[in-house]
């Protein structure tokens, strides 16, 4: 039992990077510009396929993370220029609205392009190591060390590079970013491509783990939003934590119930979240 | 004076609008007569999520729950209770959507704004992977079918449905709950919604509960729109999880958005425009209507945000 619980750490930990490398896209983009981007998931869905389809043509694995990451960087830029820069300034639940209008068109899109059957993607490192009783793939392992690596080159970038330093006056504040002559709207294009970039690479990550479908988004969707309710709205560190924390919570609970079951469990901490820490887990004083 | 006039112009139209939706099952072939139909329960669900997004200014993306939950519970009434009972079966829905409703009511308003609209979406998948999951009582991703109720009334007798008296009598239901609601959008309950939309710190202040009236108005809005879950489970005789999967509290948003929120009658108008939009779509697109109405969806977001009934008022004015 000691050996399924660390087993299951592990992989909780895999899928928590995973979910954590979509939750601080989204988180970013909403801390920049108070966009909920209902279509984040999509993007996820998108980059997996445009990388499944890259794989097909180079079949290389590394080539086509980046292909996939550049091409839905560059239409994350699209999108955001015609569908959201309109909407700057206005409720943000409008840009809820045409970000789920966004969604369903690229959900119905994928299904019309690549079809309803699931595609694989091929783990381009196929090593295994036993741990306990099984063959884990170290493919998992490298890619939760490559999420990191993502996260952590986010954070360095918006830390310490000239432009990370636009993005964050520009959350700070968007007016006064404005006047001291940052280029505010390219600003919001570029945190936008980021994001989308940072989702297509998660998505080409996560497919050798599962099937890619066209479905896959509106599941990393929800997971994106619990994760990123859990941790605080526009909180990076605390999103990363939160996806970590569920991930591990829902590997756990998996070891009693169905998989599909065990999602329950990410809504329950929501609603403890909700009920006793409104502004975030990992917030440190809430308002 | 032009109160009167008003209002003498608001009944005037909705007596031409209910004759014609009256007699719309007597006139129309069979495909449209069932469509019909379908729009106006559909409406009365775009109605119950307008008192919450129109009027309460909360974007709630959970009414596949209530609406679904209102499918479940007429179904669980009509297996379990021989011979079927249509009464039975609404008191039922009913209940179970007002049970979803208080749940979601007691957490879901603690928060404002997007993080509204996130939990309701949250909690409606809740319900679905429950739902989905528990097969041994909700038939899992098959759902449930049965018969439909008899129509009867108390020491009245009772009739098998026709086409048109499920018609009349889903006109019937939708009428008096447009009625009701719009009693309750003019209330002081209703204006004090309104309050909180435009100024929530406001109307804090000036002593209003604004968590209570909050609850209610979820209440309110889950319990209506349960009721349109029954009647669409008595017109389809089944109950089925995808009813209750996030992507129906979507479109429901859509039919407020394409309408025209805060009106009570655009989401109906929108509900109506969508089904449309819908079916004449799909016989060119097939499955994939969802694109080009995805993109117009988008664009009146971003152009038209008062939906088409606004727009055509100010185009009229």
């Amino acid at each position: 039992v000691l050996e399924q619980i660390l087993i299951q750490t592990v992989n909780g930990l895999v899928n928590g990077m995973i979910l954590a490398l979509v939750a601080s896209g989204l988180t970013l983009i909403f801390g920049i510009m108070d966009v909920v981007n209902f279509a984040h998931g999509d993007l996820v869905m998108l980059g997996a396929f445009v990388g499944a389809t890259t794989i097909g043509v180079t079949g290389n694995f590394w080539a086509a993370l980046m292909v996939a990451a550049l091409v839905i960087a560059a239409f994350g830029a699209v999108l955001q220029v015609t569908a959201l820069r309109p909407l700057l300034g206005r409720d943000p639940l409008t840009t809820i609205l045409a970000t789920f209008g966004i969604s369903l068109v690229l959900q119905k899109y994928a299904l019309w392009q690549w079809g309803p059957s699931a595609r694989k993607i091929e783990e381009p490192i196929s090593a295994q190591f036993s741990l306990f009783y099984l063959k884990y793939p170290w493919y998992r392992i490298a890619t939760a060390l490559l999420a990191a690596a993502i996260i952590g080159g986010l954070y360095a970038f918006l830390k310490y590079s000239k432009y990370g330093i636009w993005i964050r006056a520009t959350t700070q504040d968007r007016v006064m970013a404005g006047a001291m002559g940052i280029p505010v709207p390219l600003v919001h294009t570029g945190v936008f491509a980021i994001g989308a970039a940072m989702a297509a690479a998660s998505g080409v990550l996560f497919g050798p783990l599962a099937g890619v479908t066209q479905t896959l988004g509106s599941d990393f969707t929800l997971r994106a939003f619990i994760v990123v309710v859990v941790g605080g709205m526009g909180n990076l560190g605390g999103s990363i934590l939160a996806a970590i924390f569920v991930s591990l919570l829902e590997a756990y609970a998996a070891l009693a119930v169905s998989p599909a079951q065990a999602v329950i469990v990410s809504f329950v901490v929501l609603i403890l979240t909700l009920l006793f820490r409104p502004t975030g887990l990992f917030v440190p004083t809430p308002k | 004076m032009s109160a009167s006039r008003s209002s003498a112009a608001f009944w005037t139209g909705f007596a031409v609008v209910l004759a014609v939706l009256a007699i719309a099952p007597l006139v129309l072939p069979e495909f449209w007569r069932r469509f019909v139909t379908e729009i106006l329960i559909w409406g009365l669900v775009a109605m119950s999520s307008d008192i919450l997004i129109g009027y309460t200014g909360m974007v709630s993306f959970g009414h596949s729950a209530f609406f679904g939950l209102g499918m479940y519970g007429a179904a669980a009434a009509l297996l379990a209770v021989k011979p079927p009972n249509l009464w039975l079966a609404l008191a039922a829905g009913l209940a179970a959507a007002a049970g979803v409703a208080v749940f979601v009511a007691y957490f879901a308003t603690r928060l404002r704004d997007i993080y509204f609209a996130i939990t309701t979406l949250i909690f409606s998948q809740i319900f679905y992977v429950v739902i989905f999951t528990w097969t041994e009582v909700t038939g899992g991703e098959n759902g449930l079918n049965f018969s439909q109720p008899p129509l009867s009334f108390l020491g009245l007798g009772s009739a098998r449905f026709t086409p048109e008296t499920l018609h009349w009598f889903v006109l019937a239901v939708v009428t008096v709950s447009y009625l009701l609601l719009r009693r309750v959008t003019q209330s002081p309950f209703g204006k004090v919604l309104q309050a909180i939309r435009e100024n929530e710190p406001r109307t804090r202040a000036i002593g209003y509960n604004v968590e209570r009236y909050k609850i209610v108005a979820v209440m309110l809005s889950g319990l209506f729109a349960g009721l349109a879950g029954v009647l669409y489970a008595i017109q389809n005789k089944f109950a089925a999880p995808d009813f209750v999967f996030f992507v129906v509290s979507g479109e429901v948003v859509i039919f407020n958005v394409m309408g025209g929120m805060g009106t009570l009658v655009g989401p109906v108008a929108g509900a109506a425009f969508f089904l449309l939009l819908r079916e004449g779509l799909s016989r060119f697109f097939t499955e994939y209507y969802l694109i080009p109405v995805g993109l117009i969806f988008t664009a009146m977001v971003i152009f038209m945000p008062q939906g088409l009934l606004g727009f055509l008022k100010r185009r009229l004015n």
